[in-house]
């Protein structure tokens, strides 16, 4: 059981790299959908049997809104704005996976003395912590607003997945309440990127620089 | 004869032998990808047998340097074919950190190749070399990765013995890890071998090339040398692939040895089906594509540290 | 003390029904076509509100059932409080101000384009509803669900900063929802540590927290703290995680830089001194209080850096709240007297800012520009803002009579009783400077200058000062003069209460 839930974990470590590497705003959509199916299928994999119909339920609604409504949402803004992909990023694509094999490293040493305290995977933490770090990196090192919302969504998938561990014992109440957020969030980031694009002509946020001391 | 000797003595001679035959394979997948006939699967064996005929041409601003090249470079061959296993049949040289000697020695061949393109003072051939370094370097890397990641993952520390006991005792605990490595090591396959995406050996456009532009200026015995050798050099790789990717011990030796030989012919295919359906990628992304293998096998690393 | 349980269930309808009210206000305000019955909901629903606290205050009492998910203890009242009057004050100005903006054409003051607003609907309908997700702040007993409002707290807000509908605005916008966003996806990582800290056994109930205290890892609990003070200090404007908050209040309207000074900032902070109690009650008070002194100070340093230069006099009174929250967050961190006299000085900034931003949105109106440069002699133009102006500045600053006097020097005495004398040196230093920052500001645009003729045209079109903006600068001028004057000792006890938790007197 330990194994396949590392084997997730695995492919969500995967997932960020690829985000780090690609440029195109599609790819990056689509692998959201990798990291919610990862997502939903470890805390399936992590409930202490037998499985209440609450994980169930929790993880099919994290599914769906991290892995079909926010894809989407992501998708239509994507082609309001008529963007397609990122076209000079601050830090490049091979800077990137070389700082996130860094920041994979890291994550593990922090983690590596915490081992016992966490049940189920010893992967689960640095795994968690790296895609919220992939997620940062992708907000700070990218200029492409919708680039940005996505590195959110990711960086929210990290901490989700911090929280994956707390599922069997929290209230259904607050994941479901943190989903919402995040749902929320991003369509109103979309809004914003749409009404962005319409009065700039484009989404590069570093060119939003009229606004300092 | 000690039967402990007559398996790797068996891989050797088989992979002196049928080694050109995988390129004739790739070629035949190509061939029926894109539709047509394809040359014969014995066509590199001509190949070699019709330039080691012919006589060799040497450009007077050449020195022994130029000479020297193909010569070494198919000897450095044949010694890092000793020091592999076949699956899980040891192999000849074998003994503690041997892979180091085996990535210095395809390392010394590189050297002696590059040296004798420079030899030529040809523009083309200098950029060939500049790029095959420039890719090598990273290439290495993550193949060092890679077998560190078996070597902590099965606890031995030689070619032989990783092999021996990668699929035995806790299989399932390093099974994730060596599915990424060996995916990171198909990516090195290509980019030794000259493969697209990496690069394209049939383009016959010096500006795109990177390993063939550097053995433009060789003819006859001396080029025959040279395919010779990047035969083996498949056979190499494709072996070490073949070793992690197909999970089979019998402990019967001459089944292992015919599992393992099926499976390099298999990677063969496999290579021709991706050189069928890819383009060859820009030089400014190789490097990019190095480093996504370098970042999975980070991971698989870490997997197994775990 | 006691209570029953019809009681406890009543008190809990109310709360939910405080929360109901707005929502369902703005949901019908969405729904109704017409214009006046909007704005007549937005006020009739902060005066209920305002009502409704009220009456909490006086039923509530301070037994809790431990398993709550809601209820109000002293903070959380306080803060309630604060948002209730603040917002009563923003609606009636902003009913009259949406009166006079509707339907035309609005010149842009910096550049001269033109452009529409958004709906209006819309704006009262998120008006409300961040009336809604600031009280759900207000009255959380958990971790998660405060954090769930304060998060939903930014949503809401995000449209009411792209009120106008131009090319800073959204930018502006842009940079508060990603920079809050991502602030508060730290906190909510904050509060997963509290929970591990907690061995997954304890849920993330406030009361249970603090009552299993002495139970919680302390390393799980430091990292979570840091998360969730970097976090919600993110959404509170502190240094160096404030830059949104500069922008966010100079292009949005003037009622919305009041509220977002005035309550939203206050919110945050509440989200901050609810994990310092947990880790005061668990005894890490000295690392949490350490933490908090830090970026409190470091919050009054950049604030000072910035509003010695600056230019623009709504981004002046930005970063002013970037002072107060620092001071806020330093008196709360000191403890003791320090953190009563931070409770107070909520109450004081809040409503003095409120009254601010009010003021500096009709001079604004008036002047068509938000250059300190360009606007003269208010006093001699327009009396009634050029004094309340003045009385403003007097009253941020901190000068007597007013409340903030009382309640910045209570937390200098704090300070000063806790043994901190370099703090309360760099305080008064702090403090000092952005007094003499903001005279050479405020004090010129008064009485400083010229009487320029665009002014006077306009003037004649205006036809004397309104009440809706009146009324409000009146009542809240009021407030603060009379808690500068004289704190009700009721008052400083249920001050002192709030604090308690987090170690005040």
């Amino acid at each position: 059981m330990t194994t396949w839930i590392d084997i997730f974990l695995l492919a969500l470590v995967l997932t960020d790299f690829r985000l780090l590497a690609s440029s195109r705003l599609g790819a990056i959509i689509q692998t959201t959908v990798f990291q919610a199916v990862s997502l939903s299928a470890c805390m399936l994999l992590m409930a202490v049997r037998p499985i209440s119909i609450y994980i169930i339920a929790l993880s099919i609604v994290t599914f769906t809104v991290k892995g079909i409504i926010l894809p989407w949402l992501l998708r239509r803004a994507m082609r309001e704005a008529d963007v397609q992909r990122e076209v000079r990023p601050i830090i490049g694509y091979s800077a990137s996976v070389l700082i996130g094999v860094v920041l994979l490293g890291l994550s593990f040493i922090i983690f590596m003395p915490m081992k016992e305290t966490v049940s189920g995977s010893a992967f689960l933490m640095p795994g968690a912590l790296f895609t919220t770090l992939t997620g940062l990196m992708m907000i700070i090192s990218r200029k492409n607003a919708l680039t940005q919302v996505a590195g959110y969504l990711v960086m929210e998938n990290g901490i989700y997945a911090f929280g994956v561990i707390l599922a069997v014992e929290e209230p259904l109440l607050i994941e479901m309440g943190v989903l919402l957020d995040v749902f929320v969030a991003v369509f109103v980031m979309g809004i914003t990127v749409y009404q962005i694009s319409r009065e700039f002509d484009h989404i590069d946020t570093d060119r939003l620089s009229e606004l300092k001391d | 004869m000690d039967m402990k000797l007559f398996g790797p003595v068996i891989h050797i001679l088989l992979a002196l032998v049928i080694s050109p035959l995988l390129m004739g394979i790739i070629n035949r997948t190509k061939a029926k990808f894109a539709g047509r006939k394809g040359q014969p699967l014995l066509q590199p064996y001509y190949d070699i047998i019709k330039l080691l005929r012919k006589g060799s041409v040497y450009s007077t601003t050449t020195t022994w340097v130029f000479r020297l090249g193909p010569v070494a470079g198919l000897s450095a061959m044949i010694i890092a074919i000793l020091i592999i296993p076949s699956g899980g049949i040891n192999s000849l040289l074998s003994f503690p950190c041997d892979f180091i000697l085996m990535a210095y020695i395809l390392g010394v061949a590189r050297f002696l190749t590059v040296t004798a393109a420079l030899d030529t003072g040809s523009p083309f051939e200098g950029m060939g070399a500049s790029r095959e370094m420039q890719f090598a370097i990273l290439a290495e890397v993550v193949m060092f990765m890679g077998v560190a990641v078996l070597a902590v993952g099965t606890g031995k520390i030689s070619l032989s013995s990783i092999y021996y006991t990668l699929w035995d005792s806790n299989f399932t605990n390093i099974a994730p890890a060596v599915f990424l490595v060996a995916l990171s090591f198909l990516i090195v396959l290509l980019t030794e071998n000259a493969r697209i995406p990496v690069d394209d050996p049939n383009t016959h456009l010096e500006l795109t090339m990177i390993h063939e532009v550097m053995v433009l200026d060789h003819g006859g015995v001396d080029l025959a040398l040279i395919q010779y050798g990047s035969c083996l050099k498949l056979w190499l790789f494709s072996s070490l692939l073949a070793g992690m990717a197909i999970p089979v011990r019998t402990g019967i030796m001459i089944v292992d040895m015919g599992i393992n030989t099926v499976g390099i012919l298999l990677i063969s295919v496999f290579v021709g089906i991706i050189e069928s359906g890819m383009a060859r990628l820009k030089l400014l992304h190789i490097p990019q594509m190095l480093l996504a293998a370098f970042s999975v096998t980070a991971a698989a690393f870490l997997w197994v540290l775990r | 003390m006691t209570r029953t349980d019809s009681q406890n269930s009543r008190i809990d309808i109310m709360l939910i029904t405080i929360v109901l009210i707005p929502v369902l206000l703005g949901a019908l305000s969405i729904v109704l076509p017409y214009k006046k019955i909007r704005r007549g909901i937005l006020v009739a629903g902060s005066i209920s509100h305002l009502t409704l606290t009220v009456i909490l205050g006086f039923m509530r009492n301070n037994a809790y059932d431990t398993g709550d998910w809601i209820g109000l203890d002293n903070q959380g009242l306080l803060f309630l409080a604060i948002t209730s009057i603040l917002f009563l004050m923003v609606s009636i100005y902003t009913a009259g101000y949406l009166w006079r903006e509707s339907d035309r054409n609005v010149e842009d003051s910096v550049e001269g384009f033109y452009f529409r607003n958004e709906p209006e609907r819309m704006f009262i309908a998120c008006l409300l509803f961040f009336l809604a997700t600031m009280s759900m702040v207000c009255i959380s007993r958990h971790m998660g669900l405060l954090w769930v409002a304060i998060e939903a707290t930014t949503l809401v807000s995000a449209p009411l900063i792209s009120f106008h509908k131009h090319h800073r605005s959204l930018e502006a916008t842009w940079k508060y929802l990603l920079i809050c966003s991502v602030g508060i996806a730290v906190a909510l990582l904050g509060n997963y540590f509290m929970a591990f800290a907690a061995h997954q056994e304890v849920s993330l109930n406030l009361d249970k927290l603090i009552g299993n205290a002495g139970f919680l890892d302390q390393k799980w609990l430091k990292a979570s703290f840091l998360m969730l003070l970097v976090g919600y200090g993110t959404k509170a404007g502190i240094a160096p995680m404030h830059t949104w908050l500069p922008d966010a209040h100079s292009e949005a309207p003037s009622m919305v830089s009041a509220l977002l000074s005035g309550a939203l900032l206050n919110c945050a902070f509440l989200g901050i001194m609810r994990s310092h109690s947990i880790l005061f009650a668990s005894g890490l008070g000295d690392f949490s209080g350490g933490l908090m002194v830090f970026f409190g100070m470091l919050s009054i340093v950049f604030a000072a850096a910035f509003m010695i230069r600056q230019t623009d006099y709504k981004r002046m009174l930005a970063y002013s709240s970037i002072e107060h929250i620092g001071i806020l967050t330093l008196g709360a961190g000191i403890g003791g007297i320090a953190g009563t006299g931070a409770m107070l000085h909520a109450v004081n900034h809040s409503l003095t800012k409120g009254m601010l931003f009010i003021i500096s949105g009709q001079i604004l109106y008036l002047y068509g520009s938000k250059k300190t440069s360009d606007v003269h002699n208010i006093a001699k133009t327009t009396p009634f803002t050029g004094i309340f102006w003045m009385v403003g500045f007097l009253a941020i600053t901190g000068t007597p009579p007013f409340g903030t006097f009382i309640s910045e020097i209570t937390i200098l005495y704090g300070i000063i009783g806790a043994g901190r004398w370099g703090i309360a040196a760099g305080y008064l230093l702090g403090l000092g400077v952005i007094f003499i920052a903001m005279a050479r500001i405020m004090i010129n645009m008064s009485f400083g200058g010229n009487l320029n003729s665009r002014i006077i045209e306009k003037l004649k079109e205006l036809k004397g000062v309104p009440l809706w903006y009146t009324a409000p600068v009146i009542i809240m001028a009021f407030i603060i003069l009379s808690l500068g004057i004289y704190v009700p000792d009721a008052l400083f006890r249920f001050l002192a209460n709030a604090a308690g938790l987090t170690g005040g007197l």
